[in-house]
């Protein structure tokens, strides 16, 4: 396989508020998040070639790049949209490189969008997939809750031990969304809150699962030669992976619930393509896929940020926080800004642009001297995975 | 002074010939035809019509209160006074309350109307009443019942019409009812109905207004006096001493039917369209006891305040050639089901929506003068941003630019679609369904004008939206 490392850069990116945005469409996101985008790169939408769009809650046939052609008046231009699960959005940015990375394009959009908040129900539905008989009645808490039971019984946690470890990850990412203005939920939880809250799909309680909002994310994207003529901080991608298994883990024979095959192949792509070789050492922050407390932990383990089986370690000694070894999920993560899944890869992406450009909204939750960060989603039954690995400086 | 500014009936297009119902019952016809309105028309919609041919160019923003009366309000619980109040793009701050429940609905809400511009409390009120009973398949309910509506404005300076009084009485009495579950129209034997109630009531209503105003039968210039069947209302007449053809102001039945709650006011206008100054209108009107009403015709009478007379809803009309789609149309059969919906209807989005798919604003470019329906923040042409104005366009007219005749697009009773991309005025386009035409009459530059309609079911509740509708023939005051 080739690389597109320090080929493409980031010049510009635009983040909503999320959150229960009843006044905001569709369209109304998208000029949001993509204006913004548009000033902080100085450029129009007459610069623009090519756009990607990242949206997954419309109807499955007849919204195509409509939603953004319509939104934001671009023209004469291919727009594509892709739907992949909660990988939508790192997909389309992914894409979008891959094609400056080409040659074809100087300037695209890659622009993230969903509202999950018109649907006149609180979450993202019951039944999932292609079968209506096989799918019915499931639901993303009910498929993410069936990591936890092994996880904990492999090592040796009670049930008890386990809904307290990934208590401490809503801990951690409602601390980190209390100080980030852009985020669903700015509430602080105590660890008693988190484990004794109403259970939604055994272990998981309130808080440990993710918001449903509306927001939009958007990001330009240049030639790396070229990125220094727009600003002078510009973010070079460094490294992607995505995978996508074959076979829902739920169906697949000795699948053990612990080691992801999408999760590891998406990370060891990204890191390879990136010169990684050790996560936990090289990486200064990441944005990873929490829509459930467990997930977080079983992407540790998986992507080789805590050894297996020793994530606890990790949690407990504040590894993971802001201040920490790797910072994960600074901006409060999915837990605090909800996922409208079609956006939230490029809603990660921003935090880490912000992050490497030292440009955090807030100082006090800006990490001290970023190199390399990564943002990644993880979606599906779970079934599919994509990584995106940033850096400031150009190799 | 109180009285009326203006006026204005609808009736909607479709027409049955009460001779195809009687046949399928094998029934002797009571004659003529009665409207019938279409599948996307419900109270709401046909009150919308009225008051907007009642408004005719008056501005929006003075209009203070909205009144609507019904006994067939599409919900029971939900206020369409203000659905009507927004459609018609008032001002927010608009009085509005539902009369309901009554026949006499319509009259009781003109009298509080004429009463809140009285005591000062507003300087006019727009009222609004449609009804759209259904009768028991074969009964006589079903040949003479039709759908239709009337608006008023009632104000307190350019009167067309003097209010110089009211009489009621209240009485209970189970002669026709529907319990919160019947679709249709119930009531206890006819002879007992008309005799002890309507006749009886009437009577009693009309000779009371008369006698507390000191006025003989031979001073009023007209009376109306709505009735289930016109046979009623002529021995009626007769019997109060008026003179049936001169005195006496045609009922509709013939032609439109009895719509129930909306008749009055629907008589009302249309005697109010021939009357000559100084002329006395008498308006009686039956529903669980009565109410009666005086006007007196102004020098302004004749003047041409709205946009349609009755004379272009009943001209211009449809032939429904089929009972049994009748009986679809209505609900009361059921069609094969069609290819389902695939847009999920959301309250959300019909909320944050509702500019542009209830108040029909199109957006016009501060920049450039672009104009765009629905309501774009990014301008089309000169894509400059937030910068627009809202320009209300549901009362622009404009000519058929392209069309298509859809065979499959619609319900399964009423399959063929005729989509329409119009331009209206200032070159704004609008896309949309056209209604109430026959598919193979329209034409490039047919002129049309915007109608609102109900779409679809959805999600348990009605949604609505605009369409196109060819402009009725040589009839615009």
């Amino acid at each position: 396989m080739g690389s597109i490392k320090d080929k493409v850069a980031i010049i510009g990116m635009g983040c909503t508020k999320f959150g229960e945005r009843w006044d905001a469409s569709l369209e109304d996101l998208a000029i949001e998040s993509a204006y913004e985008a548009y000033e902080d790169a100085g450029v129009g939408p007459e610069d623009i070639q090519a756009c990607w769009i990242g949206q997954g809650s419309a109807p499955v046939l007849g919204i195509g790049g409509t939603i953004v052609a319509e939104a934001l008046k671009l023209r004469d231009i291919p727009i594509i949209r892709n739907e992949n699960w909660c990988t939508t959005a790192h997909i389309a940015l992914i894409e979008a490189s891959i094609a400056v990375a080409s040659g074809l394009y100087d300037t695209v959009m890659a622009i993230g969008v969903e509202k999950l908040k018109d649907t006149g129900y609180p979450g993202l539905g019951t039944g999932r997939g292609m079968s209506p008989v096989l799918e019915a009645r499931r639901t993303a808490p009910g498929s993410f809750g069936l990591i936890a039971k092994r996880y904990f019984k492999t090592y040796g946690l009670s049930d008890e031990e386990g809904k307290q470890l990934i208590g401490k990850i809503a801990v951690k990412n409602h601390d980190n969304g209390s100080l980030c203005p852009k985020a669903h939920f700015r509430n602080k939880v105590t660890l008693d809150q988190v484990v004794n809250a109403p259970i939604v799909a055994w272990p998981l309680g309130l808080f440990d699962c993710c918001g449903n909002s509306d927001g939009s994310a958007c990001a330009i994207i240049t030639r790396a030669a070229h990125a220094k003529k727009f600003r002078s901080d510009p973010i070079y991608l460094k490294g992607v992976g995505i995978a996508m298994d074959s076979l829902l883990p739920h169906l697949r024979p000795g699948f053990d619930w612990l080691n992801f095959d999408s999760l590891v192949n998406s990370s060891r792509k990204a890191y390879e393509m990136a010169g990684i070789k050790n996560p936990r050492e090289e990486l200064d922050v990441a944005e990873v896929h929490d829509c459930f407390t467990i997930t977080e932990l079983a992407i540790y383990e998986n992507f080789g940020f805590s050894p297996r089986g020793k994530a606890k370690e990790d949690i407990d000694s504040g590894f993971f926080e802001r201040g920490g070894g790797l910072p994960v999920n600074v901006d409060g993560g999915l837990k605090c800004f909800g996922h409208p899944v079609g956006a939230s890869g490029l809603r990660m992406t921003y935090e880490i642009y912000k992050q490497l450009q030292g440009k955090a909204d807030l100082p006090e939750r800006q990490v001290k001297n970023p190199r390399l960060g990564l943002s990644h989603t993880f979606g599906g039954p779970p079934q599919i995975s994509a990584v995106a690995i940033f850096g400031n400086e150009r190799g | 002074m109180v009285g009326i500014v203006s006026y204005g009936c609808y009736i909607p297009a479709l027409r049955l010939e009460r001779r195809l119902i009687a046949d399928a019952w094998n029934r002797n016809s009571m004659g003529g035809e009665r409207s019938v309105a279409n599948n996307d028309e419900d109270s709401i919609t046909m009150a919308v019509e009225a008051a907007a041919n009642c408004l005719n160019d008056r501005k929006r923003e003075e209009i203070e209160g909205l009144f609507f009366a019904s006994t067939t309000a599409p919900y029971q619980e939900k206020m369409s006074s203000a659905l009507i109040a927004t459609v018609l793009d008032l001002g927010r701050e608009v009085a509005t309350a539902d009369f309901a429940n009554s026949l006499r609905a319509g009259t009781a809400m003109l009298k509080a109307a004429m009463d809140s511009v009285k005591s000062g409390s507003a300087q006019n009120m727009l009222v609004t009443t449609a009804d759209c009973r259904i009768g028991y398949p074969r009964s006589d309910h079903e040949q003479t019942f039709g759908d239709g509506a009337a608006a008023i404005l009632v104000g307190d300076k350019d009167l067309v019409a003097t209010f110089e009084g009211s009489y009621s009485i209240s009485n209970e009495m189970v002669d026709v009812w529907r319990n919160p579950e019947d679709k249709f129209v119930k009531t206890w034997e006819g002879r007992f109905i008309l005799d002890e109630g309507y006749t009886a009531h009437m009577k009693e209503v009309v000779l009371g207004i008369l006698k507390k105003y000191d006025l003989k039968p031979e001073d009023i210039s007209k009376v109306i006096m709505p009735a289930p069947n016109s046979r009623t209302q002529r021995s009626l007449a007769a019997s109060l001493g008026f003179d049936a053809k001169t005195q006496v102001q045609d009922p509709l039945i013939s032609n439109v039917g009895y719509c129930g709650a909306a008749q009055p006011l629907m008589m009302l206008a249309a005697a109010l369209e021939e009357a000559k100054p100084g002329d006395i209108l008498l308006l009686a009107a039956y529903g669980d006891g009565a109410d009666a009403v005086i006007f007196k015709a102004t020098e302004y009478i004749g003047k041409s305040v709205n946009r349609y007379k009755i004379n272009a809803f009943l001209k211009n009309k449809l032939m429904f050639s089929s009972y049994v789609r009748f009986l679809s149309y209505r609900g009361i059969l059921e069609a094969q089901p069609g290819e389902p919906f695939r847009l999920f209807p959301s309250a959300t989005v019909s909320w944050r929506e509702r500019r542009s798919s209830l108040r029909c604003h199109a957006s016009r470019c501060k920049k450039c003068g672009c104009m765009t329906f629905p309501v774009q923040r990014i301008c089309y042409h000169c894509r400059s941003k937030d910068d627009y104005e809202e320009v209300r366009v549901s009362d622009m007219t404009g000519k058929v630019f392209t069309f298509t005749r859809d065979n499959f697009g619609g319900r399964s009773d009423d399959p063929v679609i005729v989509q329409t991309v119009a331009e209206l005025e200032n070159g704004l386009r609008f896309y949309g369904i056209m209604t109430d035409c026959d598919p193979d009459s329209v034409q490039l530059d047919t002129p049309v004008e915007l109608s609102f309609r109900r779409i679809y079911e959805g999600a348990g509740f009605h949604n609505y939206f605009w369409k196109l509708r060819p402009v009725r023939k040589g009839e615009i005051n």
